[in-house]
């Protein structure tokens, strides 16, 4: 039976198998593939998407978990890449090869709609279950700093 | 082979240059730089439509060290002209006309700093020249500026108006460059150009290519050393999205319409395997190490003086063994490979750091001529090495000559982890002979390694400085397949090295800077033997770490130095650990680089702290086990990757020479194993002669 949900605030049918992970059926069947693949066991935080509004990792969570919920993907986020995490991801120069950064661009945002001034070490904790194996770290604990100034007091 | 030609014909056609230069990106003396348009003999092209807007195709792949970035900076520095009015566009392989397309060896900027530089000058001096010709001036005494040429009687002309006449003229056979006082982009904080598509998830990697008629495959890999005696395909191909399950070279690949759907299928696959010898585990390769310690048959890497007369008579003796595992790459995004196989075409896509070799390994493994092999180059989620290998795109190839489909081959991390091409397993032994003063008259190094061939470098500082030395090496060949992995052999040879320099200097009772900056005065003033480092160079990073870091200056805190040189850069290291709740805690690193110019600030700091980062999470956690050929851990719920709480504060800084910039992606990593273990030796008087330390 195809489940329904609404990706980047468009209603989706999916007629397939009821187990297959979000990730999966984002990439394979949504045509969506800026989530991206890094473990498929919910270590990295690569594949990280909004349910419901909440930083959730999609590589685990089969679809039938989600349906009639709200998913928001990194191309959903803002496609003319103007959130001020997205600003500030640019601006701070973030990215080396840029894969891991869909998933914490994400998990960052998710941060700040949650608590918009986070303290150094909340914004430590926040993303220390995201993985960057080009060591991004410094930037992007300063990009969450900086975009979190971007967002009106 | 027409790929280049034609991807530059359409994107011109779309931008309607008006100007446009083909040069070489890569060769670096007397190559062709001509106006082209109907290019010829190029990879590289300038292009400059009526508007001004100025468009680069670069050819290298860009793996995440910033090169599509910087190799751009230089053409538009001496080209003088705003990075705003920029686009930087990949060029896909054009195996005829290329020389050095690839990613490795932190290699790319040396190679292609005078082309580069040259390729812009020529252009701004040819706009120049139209100007003047326009003006009926001398060109000596016009000017340029973001853009513009400026004429001494306040005349001004955009390069877009110029281009069509600049166009005209020949290209100049003499070119000079801008100061580098003047350097308006190069040593800034330049964005990355694809920091766009990035934070906005386009699909730029190679898992997120999509091709008509496309499908997906994942391919079972047998153990190290093992042969593939037969698998039961039945149970598999009833699964729902299956089209077929193949075998070639001991593998088995499930093709399949979807990803979830061939993971499923997977699991229902059974494969029985055979050798004939026994397949390596743990104790094997510590017996290995035991015997290449012990025989007489070693290479002999570099020999100065008489060293066994001279340890006989030294002092003191300090001894030391250290011993790394076989690591994975482990880049985020795990191996694929794209390739669709046809009667008289094939096209391969994906991320490889050298698609040239894998063109060429294709044609030959598929028996078609070169030139009908076309190589699509995709952004490639971290590297590290591992894409130097193309044993993915050649499994790619293959399995879609067996299916005849266009088809994706999908790693898991699992597949990755477990696959091979690992930095070698390495043990090193040491000894160093110091007199009754102090100083080192003694050296030796063994290597012994897996795979590894030459696993010591063996003119390294302090080689050069000291008057009996023997190097040596043993190569053990085993079935678990290496390659290079960031900065090959000095990622732990670098920390063995320091971490043993550190023990020397102790038992000297020398402070350890101290004891580098001597050595390399004696490098200076009588060197022995071939010297393949600058002892200058290496002083100035060693001096001003001391400085930046406060060494020896900083009550409570225990620090830790190194310094190595590597892939032609120089960096020194002060690490410092503080205890907290009795656990040593490395808090901050200073690095001082000597990289040569800085071409773009922003991304050579990120390089050093990704490089210190990668360093010590690898030193600290990383190990692959194996048993029966068979790897683990195989992902990371086990296999520890360093996060962001577990960072030091790094300070990153760089000297200032202006000399021709070398490479910056893997020379920060060597030195941070030894930083980190004598920082946190400082602070416990424990030190580490394995890695990972945890
Ligand atoms: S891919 Fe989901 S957490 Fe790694
Ligand atoms: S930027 Fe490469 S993995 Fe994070």
């Amino acid at each position: 039976m195809a489940i329904t949900l609404t990706i980047n605030r468009k209603k989706v049918s999916l007629d397939i198998d009821s187990n297959t992970p979000l990730l999966w059926a984002l990439r394979d069947h949504a045509g969506l593939l800026g989530t991206k693949f890094g473990c498929g066991i919910a270590q990295c935080g690569a594949c990280t998407v909004w349910v419901n509004g909440e930083a959730t990792r999609s590589c685990v969570l089969p679809i039938s978990a989600v349906a009639n919920t709200q998913i928001t993907t990194i191309e959903g986020l803002d496609p003319a890449g103007k959130h001020p995490i997205q600003e500030a991801w640019d601006e701070l120069d973030v990215a080396q090869c840029g894969y891991c950064q869909a998933g914490q661009i994400m998990t960052a945002a998710a941060l700040l709609k949650k608590n918009p001034h986070p303290s150094k070490q909340e914004i430590v904790d926040g993303m220390a279950g995201n993985i960057c194996r080009c060591g991004t770290y410094h930037r992007i604990q300063e990009a969450v700093a900086l975009a979190s100034k971007k967002v009106k007091k | 082979m027409k790929t280049t030609r034609r991807n530059f014909i359409q994107q011109t056609a779309l931008f309607t240059s008006v100007f446009t230069l083909g040069f070489d990106w890569f060769e670096s003396k007397g190559a062709t730089m001509a106006i082209a348009n109907e290019p010829g003999r190029f990879n590289a092209f300038l292009s400059i439509d009526a508007a001004g807007k100025i468009r680069l195709y670069s050819p290298n792949p860009e793996i995440g060290q910033g090169i599509k970035t910087a190799f751009p900076v230089v053409v538009a520095e001496e080209l003088d002209v705003d990075w705003k009015q920029v686009e930087v566009l990949q060029a896909n392989l054009d195996t005829q006309n290329f020389e050095r397309q690839l990613t490795g060896g932190s290699g790319a900027l040396k190679h292609s700093w005078e082309r580069l530089r040259k390729a812009g000058a020529s252009v701004r001096q040819m706009m120049v020249q139209a100007a003047a010709n326009q003006w009926k001036v001398d060109a000596s005494v016009c000017k340029t500026s973001k853009g513009f040429v400026l004429g001494p009687a306040g005349q001004k002309a955009s390069y877009g108006s110029l281009a069509a006449e600049a166009a005209k003229l020949p290209v100049p056979s003499t070119v000079t460059f801008k100061d580098r006082k003047d350097y308006k982009i190069i040593g800034t904080r330049v964005r990355g150009v694809d920091n766009k598509d990035i934070v906005t998830g386009k699909p730029v990697f190679g898992i997120d290519v999509r091709k008509p008629g496309m499908v997906f495959a994942q391919i079972v890999r047998p153990p190290f050393g093992a042969t593939l005696k037969s698998f039961s395909a039945d149970d598999v191909k009833k699964m729902p999205g299956i089209i077929d399950v193949v075998s070639f070279k001991n593998k088995v690949a499930i093709v399949g319409t979807s990803t979830y759907e061939i993971m499923q299928a997977r699991q229902n696959l059974t494969c029985s395997y055979g050798s004939d010898t026994p397949l390596e585990g743990n104790d094997t390769h510590q017996a290995w190490f035991d015997a290449g310690m012990k025989t007489d048959k070693a290479t002999v890497q570099r020999k100065d003086g008489d060293f066994a007369k001279a340890i006989s008579e030294a002092a003191k003796v300090i001894e030391a063994t250290y011993e790394c595992p076989f690591i994975a790459h482990s880049p985020m995004e795990p191996m694929n490979f794209f390739a669709d196989v046809k009667p008289g075409s094939v096209i391969l896509a994906g991320p490889t750091q050298v698609p040239q070799p894998a063109q060429k390994a294709v044609a030959t493994l598929l028996g078609v001529p070169e030139n009908t092999v076309q190589v699509e180059l995709t952004k490639m989620g971290g590297g590290f090495g591992r894409r130097l290998n193309n044993d993915f795109a050649l499994e790619a190839a293959e399995l879609s000559s067996i299916i005849k489909k266009p088809v994706l081959v999908m790693w898991t991390r699992e597949d990755d982890m477990g696959g091979g091409i690992y930095r070698p397993a390495v043990r090193y032994h040491f000894k160093a002979g110091i007199d009754a003063k102090g100083n080192i008259t003694s050296f030796y190094l063994r290597g012994v390694g897996l795979n590894a061939g030459n696993s010591t470098r063996q003119d390294n500082f302090p080689v050069g400085a000291i008057d009996h030395v023997l190097i040596e090496s043993v190569d053990q060949k085993s079935a678990v397949t290496t390659g290079p992995w960031r900065a090959p052999i000095t990622n732990f040879l670098g920390f063995a090295e320091q971490a043993f320099l550190d023990e020397v200097a102790e038992a000297a009772g020398k402070d350890p800077i101290q004891m580098r900056l001597d050595l390399l005065a004696r490098v200076k003033s009588n060197p022995v033997g071939k010297i393949t480092y600058e002892a200058d160079r290496f002083a100035e990073v060693i001096k001003q770490v001391a400085e930046k870091s406060q060494w020896k200056k900083k009550p409570g805190v225990h620090q830790g130095f190194s310094v190595y040189y590597s892939h032609f850069s120089y960096v020194a290291q002060v690490a410092e650990v503080q205890v907290k709740n009795g656990k040593p805690q490395v808090t901050h690193v200073t690095a001082v680089t000597d990289c040569g110019e800085v071409i773009n600030l922003s991304g050579s700091e990120n390089q050093v702290k990704g490089a210190i980062i990668d360093g010590m999470g690898h030193a600290m956690f990383a190990k692959l086990n194996f048993q029966a050929g068979v790897t683990s851990p195989t992902n990371f719920n086990a296999y520890r990757m360093i996060r962001g709480n577990e960072i030091p504060k790094i300070d990153a800084y760089f000297v200032d020479n202006g000399i021709s910039p070398t490479g910056l992606g893997e020379p920060a990593l060597p030195p941070t194993g030894g930083s980190i273990a004598n920082a946190i030796y400082a602070a416990t008087k424990k030190r580490f002669y394995k890695q990972p330390f945890y």
